[in-house]
């Protein structure tokens, strides 16, 4: 059995564990535990992940980070922010541990924190408790439960009633190690009531071993609240990402996210939004373009639990090669969500003859009053646009290129960062013309 | 044998010995070709599309300076002579050569066809979302420019000859921002056609069905550009189902296809008869 070498592991080591843990963390490893020997890792029989076979990326001899050993690392050198029009503040992750050799120069409105799980702990101890750990719910899923088990620090934005934030917040996260690593990282996102916030995730490889990434993200949107979350990956074809995003929105809140892979290795992304509040607004993008053996699997699953919210789902994959995508959308609407709207389109373009797709849409719809619809295609290039593009004299490779840039567009115009989409885009244009390689860097910031 | 307007333009040879047989000494023999330079040779062009022959033996010659119409009844293979030529890949070629400025055309990409002065102006332009007019002129103009050795071409200048070339269709600004046809009207489609023809300024510019789908007053401005174009270095086949379109595109010659092959040639007058007495009594004589 994989698993057993991570219980033994728990079991082994729990107090040094807990030692080097955000205390708070700790009281929810034991039911964690529980339900992870119960469980454990998905494997290909579950249908959510028949794709995806995430059990085997865990059958390796890989190294915890459990006693935080620091880790050499100067993230100000590998990654220098410095085009203008893209100004943030700026905070970086080290494997799964906060950076916090550095404090921003840059004050943040009264009120507001961005920084360690630890120190918001200490200093907002009720906020902690209330919201760590209440809807990243492992009940049916092993990864968010070993997640749970061996998360020991993380991330948090924390953003009080009427605080608009203007600026962007950026969250590098680093990989880096001498052995392989598991990695399990945690972030947490509060937006009180009318509260606004836009948060840039970009994900990096600096060291070339394998990586087994867990990343666990709750986010909770007050009435009225706007929460932005665009995440950029850009890792090493040596890394495993297990990435679970969990949501919670009330009343006439808006929330968008993105989730853009444009280099990685092994990808899973979980999507779980919950609109409990009337009037609730979730648009959830997905760009993926993948290359060579990468594998790609984006899982989202919208609630509609109260009436009149408004969900739109876009996710569009590029596969080249022996890539592999996997898309799997569902969307649930619950019995008294009257006048729900939820849209849900899924757009896949092969630009080989290997690489495959799967995809899956889901609706269930238990009220009466809606309007649900979704669309998926899987298909190649446009000839006739590829002819009329080379009828113009454009090179066919040229055109090509065009045309697959041309096919992420809508994507990228869902992003709420003008600077950010015109960053994306040439970053897209430099993937495709396959000078995208190596990613050490930040190429948002470089 | 290609019948000759009044306009026409035609071939001498002229030789320096009086017809004398062939002299060891400094005879050469010289040819001029007067005031025609031939711009495209169709010969016995035979194409196929998903296993059915649609062009059936096409001969046709184009000089410098000449508009040819092309006519004919529905699927008599009009337009599959224009995507041939433009090197559609859903064609196949399967007899004959075509020769594009002494050049052979079929042997060419689609790209160089058009860098090397060949324009289609589309029956059906294509939508590109995605793809802003813009970035997709920019492209193409400095595609042609680069294929030349030349640079590509300036921000201002490119914006000058944008501008230029919109007001000379008579295009709404806001359509040039739009992505590529995306939510075009079918007359503004075609204009955009024409406008692109304006923006490259080709060689031979083959317009397939421009006329269709254009209202009267859009046929007279897209027409207009159209002759505005026209010069006596380039040359111009317009392919229409009607005579009305000939009334502003005013051709040298008229050729009637069908079935694949080309039945009749003949001066303008022949698209007026066209128009008084169906294809019929050429079809079925």
């Amino acid at each position: 059995m994989i698993e057993q070498q991570y219980i033994d592991l728990f079991t082994q080591f729990r107090e040094e564990l807990d030692a080097h843990s955000v205390k708070g963390m700790n009281r929810h490893r034991d039911a964690a535990f529980k339900t992870f020997q119960q469980i454990g890792f998905p494997t290909s029989k579950q249908e959510e992940y028949k794709h995806s076979n995430i059990v085997r990326t865990f059958d390796a001899d890989l190294g915890l980070n459990l006693r935080n050993i620091p880790i050499p690392v100067n993230p100000y050198d590998a990654f220098k922010c410095d085009v203008p029009n893209l100004s943030t503040h700026l905070y970086f992750l080290i494997n799964d541990r906060y950076y916090d050799r550095f404090q921003p120069t840059e004050k943040l409105p009264e009120g507001v924190f961005a920084g360690s799980l630890q120190r918001f702990s200490e200093l907002y101890p009720v906020q902690f408790a209330a919201h760590y750990a209440q809807i990243a719910d492992y009940s049916d899923n092993g990864v968010v439960a070993y997640n749970t088990m061996f998360a020991q620090d993380g991330f948090v934005v924390y953003v009080p009633k009427n605080v608009v934030l203007e600026k962007p917040l950026q969250l590098i996260n680093v990989l880096r190690g001498g052995v392989d690593l598991s990695v399990n990282r945690r972030i947490l996102i509060i937006a009180e009531e009318n509260a606004q916030v836009k948060l840039l995730i970009c994900d990096h490889t600096v060291d070339d071993i394998h990586f087994v990434v867990t990343q666990v993200t709750e986010v909770f949107t007050g009435a009225s609240a706007q929460v932005d979350i665009y995440e950029l990956e850009e890792n090493s074809e040596k890394v495993t990402r297990l990435n679970n995003l969990f949501s919670e929105q009330k009343e006439h809140s808006n929330v968008v996210t993105s989730s853009i892979t444009l280099h990685n290795g092994y990808t899973r992304n979980n999507y779980r939004f919950r609109l409990f509040g009337e009037h609730a607004e979730a648009h959830a993008g997905g760009l993926a373009i993948c290359d060579k053996e990468q594998h790609i699997d984006n899982f989202a699953f919208l609630d509609h639990a109260t009436p009149n919210c408004v969900s739109n789902e876009l996710f569009k994959t590029v596969l080249n090669d022996q890539a592999t995508g996997v898309f799997c959308g569902k969307i649930l609407v619950e019995k008294n969500a009257q006048k729900t709207m939820a849209y849900q389109n899924n757009r896949n373009l092969l630009a080989s003859d290997s690489a495959q797709m799967f995809s899956k849409p889901q609706l269930e719809i238990y009220a009466d009053d809606v309007k649900c619809s979704h669309g998926l295609t899987t298909g190649q290039l446009d000839e006739e646009a590829l002819f009329y593009m080379r009828a113009r004299g454009i090179d066919k490779e040229e055109a090509r290129l065009l045309l697959m840039v041309a096919f992420t567009r809508d994507v990228v115009d869902m992003i709420r960062i003008e600077s950010l989409q015109e960053r994306l885009t040439s970053l897209i244009n430099k993937r495709f013309r396959g000078e995208l390689m190596r990613c050490g860097n930040c190429n948002v910031c470089i | 044998m290609l019948f000759r307007g009044e306009n026409a333009p035609f071939i001498q040879f002229i030789h320096t010995k009086n017809n004398s047989q062939a002299d060891d000494t400094n005879t050469a023999i010289i040819i001029f070709k007067i005031n025609m330079t031939s711009m495209l040779k169709i010969k016995n062009l035979h194409a196929i599309v998903e296993e059915k022959e649609i062009l059936k033996g096409i001969n046709l010659e184009v000089n410098q300076g000449e508009v040819h119409a092309v006519m004919g009844p529905n699927g008599s293979g009009k337009s599959t002579l224009a995507s041939v030529l433009a090197g559609n890949p859903k064609f196949e070629v399967t007899r004959g050569n075509v020769l594009f400025k002494d050049k052979d055309l079929l042997e060419m990409e689609p790209e160089d066809r058009a860098r090397e002065g060949l324009f289609l102006s589309f029956q059906y332009p294509v939508e590109i979302p995605g793809v802003s007019m813009v970035n997709f002129m920019r492209a193409a103009v400095n595609e042609q420019r680069k294929y030349r050795g030349e640079d590509p071409i300036s921000a201002t200048d490119f914006l000058k000859l944008m501008r230029d070339k919109r007001e000379l269709l008579g295009m709404d600004s806001q359509l040039v921002n739009r992505s590529v046809n995306e939510g075009f009207s079918g007359g503004e489609k075609k204009k955009n056609e024409i406008f692109q023809m304006a923006m490259l300024n080709p060689q031979l510019a083959i317009l397939d069905e421009t006329d269709s789908g254009l209202d009267i007053d859009a046929l007279r401005v897209v027409a207009a550009g159209v002759n505005k174009l026209q010069s006596k270095e380039n040359a111009t086949i317009v392919i229409t189902h009607y005579q009305r379109l000939l009334e502003y595109i005013k051709p040298d010659y008229v050729h009637v296809l069908y079935a694949g092959k080309i039945l009749r040639s003949g001066g303008p007058d022949l698209a007026l008869e066209l128009e008084k007495r169906g294809y019929d009594w050429l079809i079925n004589p």
